[in-house]
């Protein structure tokens, strides 16, 4: 187990080389000298050049290549433009807020969707499981923007259950600030895993261990509990995970509106401040949170499956 | 008294075409410490009729329409809410499926799942439990079984799994064992093993045992008495002896000249021409009439024929057929 972990994160080598390629090169066939897109229009022809020759802009690209690779290595990711920061500083305050919507809206999700999962399965294809399926559709389509908004509108500004964003000091005070933004997350999350678990679980019920369990005299709450549902979670484990990594792109929208300072808002304040290196820093961090969180699932499903091995 | 009566057996599947009636009107009774197998082609209902007794029937919407399975000394299953048949099932009769590669949990330990059946129904703590799952592997003479208590299913080969499904069936001492094709999803030295295993079991406790199979190479080599299914219904039923050597009904006698040479080891049933009837909608009067080479006009009038004993036949050898004289030469 140990060495399989040890050669998969060396076998992830070669993919962040191609990661740090490619968010490299994307930045670089965007339009604009960087320097004067950097300092805006008012920026003399002497401070542009000063601008370059600090950021080494006029060097050869692969100069420029390695300059960024070394930055990555060393862990800095480069510095920002904006805030003349190392990224890695940046990304270090901002990281917590992050991983906290993350895990607390998949938390939310799993609330949600393992109850209805559940019910919906043991009611499948009357009007409950039907009418559960519908609502949960509609959740996924839902743009979430608009959903932040709704909610905004009545749980905060409406009801004055929750403030309208921002982040509070301490974990209670969090719980509570940062639930809207984390049920947006949540909610759409939630949708995917019921649909996926609501699956597995009918799939698994039709098992033929799950009649020898019966022939053993085990009762219908102790086969659920035993033998359908383990192997029902085990098989939407892959989706969990392919949900968190998607979640960690998909909070940039949330973020900024309910004025949360994670990962998602200095993302679009580097764009809008075309501050170049946090972009270039960001998509590589965000790509590796994305690879490890792979190397997690995987690792969650070997453990879980017995016949499932870590390669 | 007979350990197991089942009387007028109806189980019917829900299906997208309609309602199949799988089981129609089956009676047969299991005596202690007998072997009583069950044979027919595919799809006549022998799984529906076993599952029945245990009302074991997977996904599926299937339903008891009607009948009684009498258990000496525990009352009508059919008639029993789940909740007390929770009680019977591995207790009082046990059941083996046919594929021991997916009867068992794939991601639970072999030794927990037998250990499972007895922490059900005895009032005996872990270690207690896995004491006896021990104990259990050694009786279906498991090599090195206390490395395979900690093993999961796809560890072990087939057999060792059939074995395990085996040890599981056995370990309250139930007084019925219920084996639909135990040895069908296995290679055949390993189908000796499993069904000596079996019929040791019966030698030495006297348990009773349903077997069903496509093999009559099995059914003459460790059953004492059989029955022969065909669409639904029985049609001939007695001792192995007697129905094998002296078939009355046409439909036995055609399965058994379908087999090349003498009934021996090995012998797998082979379709006789035509296929059978549609469970949904069966022909009226013998359902056997469509295939049967000695039907005549009033073979297809009214309800299907009952098991009936024949002038001179053995006691206890039945048959349906309403001809009383089935000539050998067509057959
Ligand atoms: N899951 C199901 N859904 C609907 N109908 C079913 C189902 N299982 C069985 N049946 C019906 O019951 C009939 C008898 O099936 P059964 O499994 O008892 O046959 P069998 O004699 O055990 O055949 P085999 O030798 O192939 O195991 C089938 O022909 C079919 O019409
Ligand atoms: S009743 Fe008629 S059709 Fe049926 S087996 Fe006898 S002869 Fe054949
Ligand atoms: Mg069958």
């Amino acid at each position: 187990m140990f060495l399989a972990i040890l050669k998969r994160l060396l076998m992830l080598v070669p993919v962040l080389i191609g990661i740090t390629l490619l968010s490299f090169l994307l930045l670089q066939i965007m339009p604009g000298d960087p320097a004067s897109r950097a300092m805006g229009t008012r920026a003399s022809a002497e401070e542009l050049e000063a601008m370059r020759q600090l950021w080494g802009l006029d060097r050869p690209i692969w100069v420029q290549y390695l300059y960024f690779l070394r930055d990555c290595v060393t862990g800095s990711f480069g510095v920002s433009i904006f805030h003349k920061q190392p990224i890695i500083a940046l990304v270090a305050a901002r990281l917590p807020y992050t991983l906290a919507i993350v895990a607390y809206s998949t938390v939310i999700a799993l609330a949600i969707a393992l109850p209805f999962a559940i019910f919906a399965a043991a009611r499948r294809g009357r009007l409950a499981d039907v009418a559960i399926r519908q609502v949960f559709v509609v959740l996924i389509a839902m743009p979430p923007f608009w959903l932040c908004y709704v909610l905004i509108l009545f749980l905060a500004l409406g009801m004055g259950w929750f403030p309208t964003g921002g982040v509070g000091e301490g974990f209670l005070a969090n719980l509570h600030r940062l639930f809207l933004p984390s049920l947006v997350v949540g909610l759409s999350t939630a949708a995917l895993i019921q649909q996926s678990l609501r699956a597995a679980l009918i799939d698994t019920m039709q098992a033929d261990y799950i009649d020898t369990a019966r022939a053993k005299g085990l009762r219908g709450r102790e086969i659920f509990l035993r033998h359908v549902l383990p192997n029902s979670l085990i098989s939407t484990i892959s989706i969990i995970g392919v949900r968190v990594s998607w979640i960690i792109g998909g909070t940039v929208v949330v973020e900024k509106i309910f004025s949360v300072p994670g990962l998602g808002s200095l993302l679009i304040d580097a764009i809008v401040s075309r501050d170049l290196p946090v972009i270039r820093g960001l998509t590589v961090f965000f790509a590796v949170m994305v690879v490890i969180v792979n190397l997690i699932t995987d690792i969650c499903y070997a453990l879980a499956d017995p016949r499932v091995r870590l390669e | 008294m007979s350990l197991l009566s089942i009387r007028d057996l109806r189980t019917e599947f829900q299906s997208p075409s309609g309602i199949a009636r799988a089981v129609d009107g089956v009676s047969f009774d299991v005596e202690p410490g007998e072997i009583f197998g069950i044979v027919g082609e595919s799809g006549c209902g022998k799984s529906a009729t076993c599952r029945s007794i245990l009302r074991l029937f997977g996904g599926a919407a299937a339903r008891i329409a009607g009948g009684q399975i009498l258990l000496d000394g525990v009352g009508d299953l059919a008639a029993m809410p789940e909740r007390q048949l929770a009680q019977v099932r591995g207790r009082d009769a046990a059941f083996i499926f046919q594929d021991p590669l997916t009867a068992l949990n794939p991601t639970m330990k072999v030794g927990k799942q037998i250990a499972e059946v007895i922490l059900r129904h005895r009032k005996v703590g872990r270690a207690e439990a896995r004491a006896a799952a021990l104990q259990l592997l050694r009786d279906v003479q498991v090599t090195s079984p206390e490395r395979r208590l900690e093993a999961y299913p796809h560890e072990l080969s087939g057999g060792l799994r059939q074995r395990v499904v085996i040890a599981m069936a056995l370990a309250l001492r139930p007084r019925l064992i219920i084996a639909d094709e135990p040895t069908t999803a296995l290679d055949v030295t390993v189908q000796d093993q499993i069904l000596r295993l079996l019929k040791e079991r019966r030698d030495s406790l006297g348990t009773s045992i349903i077997l069903i199979t496509h093999d009559l190479g099995v059914v003459s080599q460790i059953c004492d008495r059989m029955a022969v299914m065909y669409a639904g219904r029985l049609v001939e039923t007695g001792r192995v002896r007697e129905v094998l050597d002296a078939p009355s009904h046409p439909y036995t006698r055609a399965l058994l000249a379908a087999l090349p040479g003498q009934v021996g080891r090995d012998r797998a049933l082979t379709p006789i021409e035509g296929a059978p009837p549609s469970l949904i909608a069966p022909p009226p009067g013998c359902r056997f009439a469509p295939r049967c080479a000695h039907a005549v006009a009033r073979c297809t009038l009214g309800d299907p024929p009952p098991l009936a004993p024949r002038a001179g036949a053995a006691p206890g050898h039945l048959d349906a057929c309403i001809l009383d004289e089935v000539s050998d030469a067509a057959a």
